[in-house]
């Protein structure tokens, strides 16, 4: 079971990788969580670009996605909306739209804002995102508001509720992948 | 089943595949949207009792819109979710056949949800075609919420209300061969 975590923040110090490094911590056995690291390299999406498979940084995503059994984002709040080039990345992703490699596939959408309200919108704009593309998107939310105060100084979660919640979430996403798994294997038998 | 009351021949009829029809319509906003599945199967059987049963198969994935990314949404788990769910199903419980009028009961399966539907139409024929074969035509309308069914997309509009209706209208034309 493989779970690709994709970070919608490109900051060093990003809460929502940190969120990702904690989700993998929280995985059942059995199941392992890949960050993919080549958002920034990934060009503005041009239909005229997107050539036998696109630019190489698009080629290595759609790979990924291809790969992983299950998609866990992770995502800062931008003007009330998800960051652009986590946008851009997904519609690189969702493109052609009938044979997509999100088609699908779990995904789930959790979020840290240094702000009251831990990206909620961001993630219900994630949420709606990934239904169009074609992804089998859980139906689960993680605000994790006031990031600033909820990870230590090596930037590990050091909230146990949030944990306890991250890991629900992360659970959830993992039996999505196992049911999907088990529905195709019975129509393929 | 039920005995008809006005007998269709006995026999095994099925569709030829070209000349029948698997439609729906929803209200979109304004207008009434229409779209068709490009490939089904259906037959019908009716034993020396004149009981009738039908049974039809839709592959969802042959669903026919204007617009491909369109029909690959209709694919996706906000609709159809064609990966998991290959297949609609229908299974008639009873036929009731009153002159040119029938009334069909039966079970309808979409996504994995089965619902008890009654559909209303006519049959026409039998007749023999210019090739000597017996053809007979069945056609009949229900109307469902395809809530019910799991296919839950929507979005609001500015000012109340939302895009896309609750109620789908199921409409099949079916020529059928006498096997």
């Amino acid at each position: 079971m493989r779970v690709l975590g994709i970070s919608g923040s490109l900051r060093r110090g990003s809460f929502n990788s940190g969120l990702l490094r904690a989700a993998a911590d929280s995985l059942p056995p059995g199941a392992e969580l890949e960050v993919f690291d080549g958002l920034k390299a990934i060009p503005p999406y041009d239909a005229d670009d997107d050539l036998e498979g696109g630019p190489e940084p698009v080629r290595a995503l759609r790979a990924a996605l291809a790969e992983a059994d299950a998609v866990l984002i992770a995502t800062p709040e931008y003007n009330a909306s998800l960051p652009g080039v986590l946008k851009n990345a997904l519609d690189w992703a969702s493109r052609p739209h009938a044979t997509n490699p999100l088609r699908g596939k779990p995904a789930a959408v959790v979020g840290a804002s240094t702000g009251m309200f831990g990206a909620v919108w961001a993630q219900a704009e994630g949420r709606k995102v990934l239904a169009t593309i074609g992804a089998r998107v859980v139906d689960a939310e993680l605000p994790v508001a006031e990031a600033d105060e909820r990870f230590d100084a090596e930037g590990r979660l050091a909230d146990i509720e949030i944990e306890e919640r991250l890991g629900e979430v992360v659970r959830e996403l993992v039996a999505a992948a196992e049911a999907r798994a088990e529905g195709l294997a019975a129509r393929a038998a | 089943m039920t005995a008809t009351a006005t007998a269709i021949p006995a026999g095994t009829y099925k569709d030829d595949g070209v000349h029948s029809t698997a439609a729906f319509a929803v209200k979109h906003m304004l207008a009434t949207f229409r779209g068709a599945f490009g490939r089904f199967s259906a037959e019908l059987t009716v034993d020396e009792d004149g009981r009738a049963k039908l049974v039809g198969t839709v592959p969802v994935d042959t669903v026919i819109v204007k617009d491909e990314n369109l029909a690959a949404h209709l694919q996706s788990p906000e609709f159809f979710d064609a990966e998991q769910h290959p297949e609609i199903r229908f299974e008639s419980s009873e036929i009731a056949v009153d002159g040119s009028s029938v009334t069909l009961a039966g079970d309808l399966t979409i996504k994995g949800h089965t619902e008890r539907v009654t559909a209303q139409g006519s049959v026409v024929g039998p007749i023999e075609d210019p090739f000597g074969n017996v053809k007979l035509g069945l056609q009949f309308e229900t109307v469902v919420d395809r809530t019910k069914f799991g296919l839950n997309w929507n979005a609001p509009l500015p000012k109340g209300g939302f895009i896309l209706a609750n109620d789908v209208t199921l409409s099949v034309d079916l020529e059928l061969l006498q096997g």
